[in-house]
């Protein structure tokens, strides 16, 4: 039975398909105020989780999907999932309700917006809420499809569309890694289920595929969290609409591989490769991300880095506090390490926070004037109060400066990396170092946001409209989020020990004996330690930096414009399309005669050649029936009508010709004892010919002495393969039996569905899916000519 | 196509809805004799194509105002929906159900989910069938 955090995850998806009509007869009422109530009161379903305690068991409710292949739609509530839920459809509200002012109800196809809007967000609780592997695959995947349709949204522009390729290519391969992990996974402890996994982790440590399926599973998390080098797409996932910017590539979806990390830690937390691996990768990101957001101008590419190299320190973090779970730590290292994930999950609520709210001002500023170009943009501070100390907010939150929650997660950044420094080798410096440096280029980031924007000359001339600030209801879900941000500074243990503590404990089971708890306490003042000195001078030397930013600035044309990731994937992308088309081209002719060839012989030759070789060409008359005069008669007249359509000089007496051997092919059924064969064929038979004389219209005039001699012997040997092959197919078959016939299953058909009949019976319930999907197929395949027709006569009308 | 031909009008007149009722019945049918969804809409399609052979297209067109494509899609939605039923009830997807009820004046009746589905298979190939039949026949 579902359960109502089943319906929690498909609700989404059901409410989605109300939009279209909604869009279509409530025009009046914008469709964002519908879509609001979805995320709201999902909202308010996970909040009545909330607050846990590290006591409590997790919430765990399944339903069997393909219990046969182990698919369950087993759905796992348990901190961390919560963590996330709450963000989804927390964030998600004001999102949706930031939309309904940023989306012109006017201009834009809303229902479209809306559809996938809410297919992301049923994707996301899937991913969060899944506790079977190949279901999580598989809203992992819709995430990236939905991703690609909201990037994708203003289709008409081709930057639009070259993100949501890009995007689309980098994540899906990075799921595909990530299905061949799970597939090992399952290969090695036989099981989908998360939590079977967990709990038979030390028994897959010793697996010959556990280091396998960790890289691939690291390969798909961080593609997805647009890590180093992968983080291209990111920057080009910017052309969706800036609501979708800050919900899926800020908030949410990039941070899905943080969420796959932070769930795989209790199987492969503690081991060196998964260390350096995500800590690596984690600090290049942090500091790549942050070195090349000085250089944007665009505000959207400068917080699109900033996400960038803000992922990567919470990776890292993870990275590091997965060190916990390390056998061979004392348990006091241990626990140093352990405060490492506190940090990562209290980044993770902080950047959510911050980022939100400064992807919704950089959608004001582009709402209201007009651009995001920096370089057009100075002065506002006057005009746009309420953006300004919003901005401020976000961005000194992000700088790790006080009185926002971001000083604290900053801190706690500065003892994870001092941590790992301490308790490895000296070469480690590296860690704490980069950290150090990363921070400053956030610090100068952070300032140029503020001040490039809203302080110094104003430049109306540059502007599209005259600067003012936005409406109430564009501010009001940003100053929600800035409050958060200004409340967990002052409050950081209200969350801490309720949602962080439990949390820590799903992160690392078995840390700690059992009734004990983390300490999760955070403070802000802890004397005169390391880390304040280093958060001390990043502001000096960033604000030194800043200040004489335009005298550096240049540097950053030194930097080899051609040489870039960006410009290897094109390049990579480019050269496989022409390789492939090349090679496509070689056989697709575009001529129907070859590929019944192609068709034709590779059926001959598989099927006929293993005949030959399995030497199972039997043939044995004697348990045969009598054949009859007139079945004589009739195998005659099929034969005297196939050869008359060969050699038949007009296409009419040809298609005559072949509906007459279908006619007759139906009359052996009737005399078989097949009615519904017969009944079937005869009718397909009546329709094929109508709609063969349909075309018939249209086809050129019948020309035999086509092609050349070559040509009319290969189409001899295949004809006369494909009539040879199952006739010897037809003939041997009966004298084959090598398993035991299903048909006795089948005669029971009245007692198991109720049906006399058979043949209907297996059409519509025995194998009633198979039925479905070519009745879905059959009637794609009907729109596909329909529209091939009408495509090519709307051609044929504008010429 | 426009040309008259008194005999086939005259002759489809009849012709066309002993078909269809045939259909019908072969629908109906397929639970326990010969027939079922596929083969009751290929009769119908064909009923449909005899109308369209004997008069022009706008006379059926006013015969029947129905836009094939929707009945197509009608088809599909229906057999996915009744494969959906069951997930309310917690069965698996397509799990079929029956019931032998007495109703007033038909008496003894056999009800089967799989009636449904069959329905849906039985638009899903009308609207397929004619909608290239159509789709090709009006292409100029």
């Amino acid at each position: 039975m579902l359960s109502s955090l089943h319906w929690a995850v498909t609700a989404p998806f059901l409410s989605a398909v109300a939009m279209p009509f909604l869009y279509k007869y409530v025009r009046r009422i914008h469709l964002g105020w519908f879509v609001l109530v979805v995320p709201f009161l999902l909202f308010l379903v996970f909040a009545r989780h909330y607050p846990l305690r590290s006591s409590m068991e997790p919430v765990v409710r399944s339903v069997p999907w393909i219990p046969s292949m182990d698919v369950h739609f087993t759905v796992h509530l348990d901190s961390l999932s919560l963590l996330f839920a709450l963000l989804i459809t927390g964030i998600g509200v004001l999102v949706v309700l930031y939309s309904v002012f940023y989306m012109s109800k006017e201009r834009e196809s809303l229902h479209n917006f809306y559809i996938y809007l809410l297919g992301f967000m049923g994707a996301m609780l899937g991913v969060v809420l899944s506790d079977n592997l190949l279901v999580l695959y598989m809203f992992w995947e819709l995430t990236s499809i939905s991703s690609f349709l909201l990037i994708a949204y203003w289709f008409q522009r081709k930057r639009s569309r070259y993100g949501a390729v890009k995007a689309l290519l980098i994540t899906v391969f990075g799921g595909f890694a990530m299905l061949l992990g799970f597939m090992m996974m399952y290969a090695a402890t036989g099981t989908f289920s998360i939590r079977g996994i967990v709990a038979a982790a030390d028994r897959f440590a010793d697996h010959s595929l556990f280091l396998p399926s960790m890289c691939l599973i690291l390969l798909g998390a961080l593609t997805k969290s647009a890590h180093f080098p992968f983080h291209i797409w990111l920057p080009d996932a910017m052309e969706a609409p800036t609501p979708i910017s800050a919900y899926l590539h800020s908030a949410t979806m990039v941070k899905a591989g943080v969420y796959v990390v932070a769930r795989f830690i209790p199987v492969f937390g503690g081991h060196m490769e998964w260390f350096w691996i995500i800590v690596i990768a984690g600090m290049i990101t942090l500091f790549w991300g942050s070195f090349l957001a000085i250089r944007q101008v665009d505000l959207k590419a400068m917080l699109a880095y900033s996400t960038v190299s803000q992922l990567g320190l919470i990776m890292t973090l993870l990275g590091i506090g997965s060190m916990a779970l390390d056998p061979r730590l004392s348990h006091e290292t241990a626990m140093l390490f352990s405060g490492a994930i506190l940090a990562a999950v209290f980044h993770l609520v902080n950047h959510s926070a911050f980022k939100g709210t400064l992807f919704m001002v950089v959608g004001i500023l582009d709402h209201e004037l007009g651009t995001r170009d920096i370089r057009k943009l100075g002065g506002l501070m006057s005009f746009m109060p309420i953006s300004f100390t919003l901005t401020i907010i976000g961005a000194f939150s992000m700088a790790g400066l006080p009185p926002f929650s971001g000083f604290l997660s900053k801190e706690l950044f500065f003892t994870g990396t001092l941590t790992a420094f301490r308790n490895l080798d000296w070469w480690a410096a590296w860690i704490p170092a980069l950290a150090w440096i990363a921070s400053v280029l956030t610090f100068i980031y952070s300032m140029m946001l503020v001040f490039h924007t809203f302080t110094g000359k104003h430049k109306p001339e540059l502007l599209d409209k005259p600067s003012h600030e936005a409406s109430a209801g564009m501010l009001i879900p940003p100053v929600i989020l800035a409050s958060v941000v200004v409340a967990l500074f002052f409050v950081p243990n209200a969350v801490s020990r309720t949602l962080f503590e439990p949390l820590m404990h799903t992160t690392l089971p078995g840390l700690l004996p059992p009734g004990e708890t983390f300490d999760v306490h955070i403070s802000h003042w802890h004397g005169p330690t390391t880390e304040l000195m280093m958060t001390l001078a990043i502001v000096v030397v960033g604000t030194f930096l800043f200040v004489q930013l335009s005298k550096w600035i240049g540097l950053y044309d030194y930097l080899p414009g051609k040489w870039t990731l960006n410009r290897l994937f094109d390049l990579v992308l480019s050269g496989m399309e022409r390789v492939s088309a090349k090679i496509t081209g070689t056989y697709m002719t575009g001529i129907l005669r070859h590929y019944f060839v192609y068709i034709l012989g590779f059926m001959i030759v598989l099927t006929g050649g293993s005949l030959l070789l399995q030497n199972a060409f039997v043939f044995d008359v004697s348990r045969n029936a009598d054949v009859e005069l007139y079945e004589y008669a009739i195998g005659v007249a099929i034969v005297v009508s196939a050869v008359l359509m060969i050699f038949s000089k007009s296409r009419l007496t040809a298609i005559i010709a072949l509906s007459v051997i279908g006619f007759l092919i139906s009359l052996f059924y009737v005399v078989f004892r097949a009615p519904d064969l017969a009944l079937t064929q005869l009718v397909v038979e009546t329709i094929s010919t109508t709609l063969f004389l349909l075309c018939f219209y249209f086809l050129p005039k019948l020309k035999k002495d086509i092609g050349s001699i070559p040509f009319k012997i290969t189409n001899l040997i295949v004809s006369i393969g494909v009539g040879v092959t199952f006739t010897l197919i037809g003939l041997s078959a009966l004298n084959h039996r090598l398993f035991e016939p299903i048909s006795s299953f089948y005669e029971r058909s009245y007692e198991l569905a109720g049906a006399k009949n058979i043949v209907n019976a297996i059409l519509v319930d025995f194998r009633g899916f198979d039925t479905m999907l070519e009745i879905v197929v059959l009637f794609s395949a009907g729109i596909g000519v329909y529209t091939l027709i009408k495509f090519r006569s709307s051609r044929r009308g504008d010429r | 196509m426009k040309f008259t031909d008194v005999i086939l009008q005259t002759a489809t007149k009849v012709l066309a809805f002993i078909i269809l009722i045939y259909a019908v019945y072969v629908l109906f049918a397929g639970h326990h004799n010969p027939g079922g969804g596929f083969v009751g809409g290929l009769v119908t399609a064909s009923a449909i194509v005899l109308l369209y052979l004997a008069f022009d297209t706008r006379t059926v067109r006013q015969i029947i105002k129905a836009d094939f494509k929707w009945v197509g899609a009608a088809g599909v939605l229906l057999a996915v929906c009744t494969g959906c039923a069951p997930l309310v009830k917690g069965e698996p997807f397509l799990s079929h159900s029956y019931i032998d009820a007495r109703l007033p004046l038909i008496g003894e009746i056999h009800l089967a989910t799989a009636v449904l589905f069959d329905i849906g298979v039985f638009l899903a190939v009308i609207g397929t069938t004619m909608t290239i039949m159509i789709g090709i026949s009006e292409d100029e």
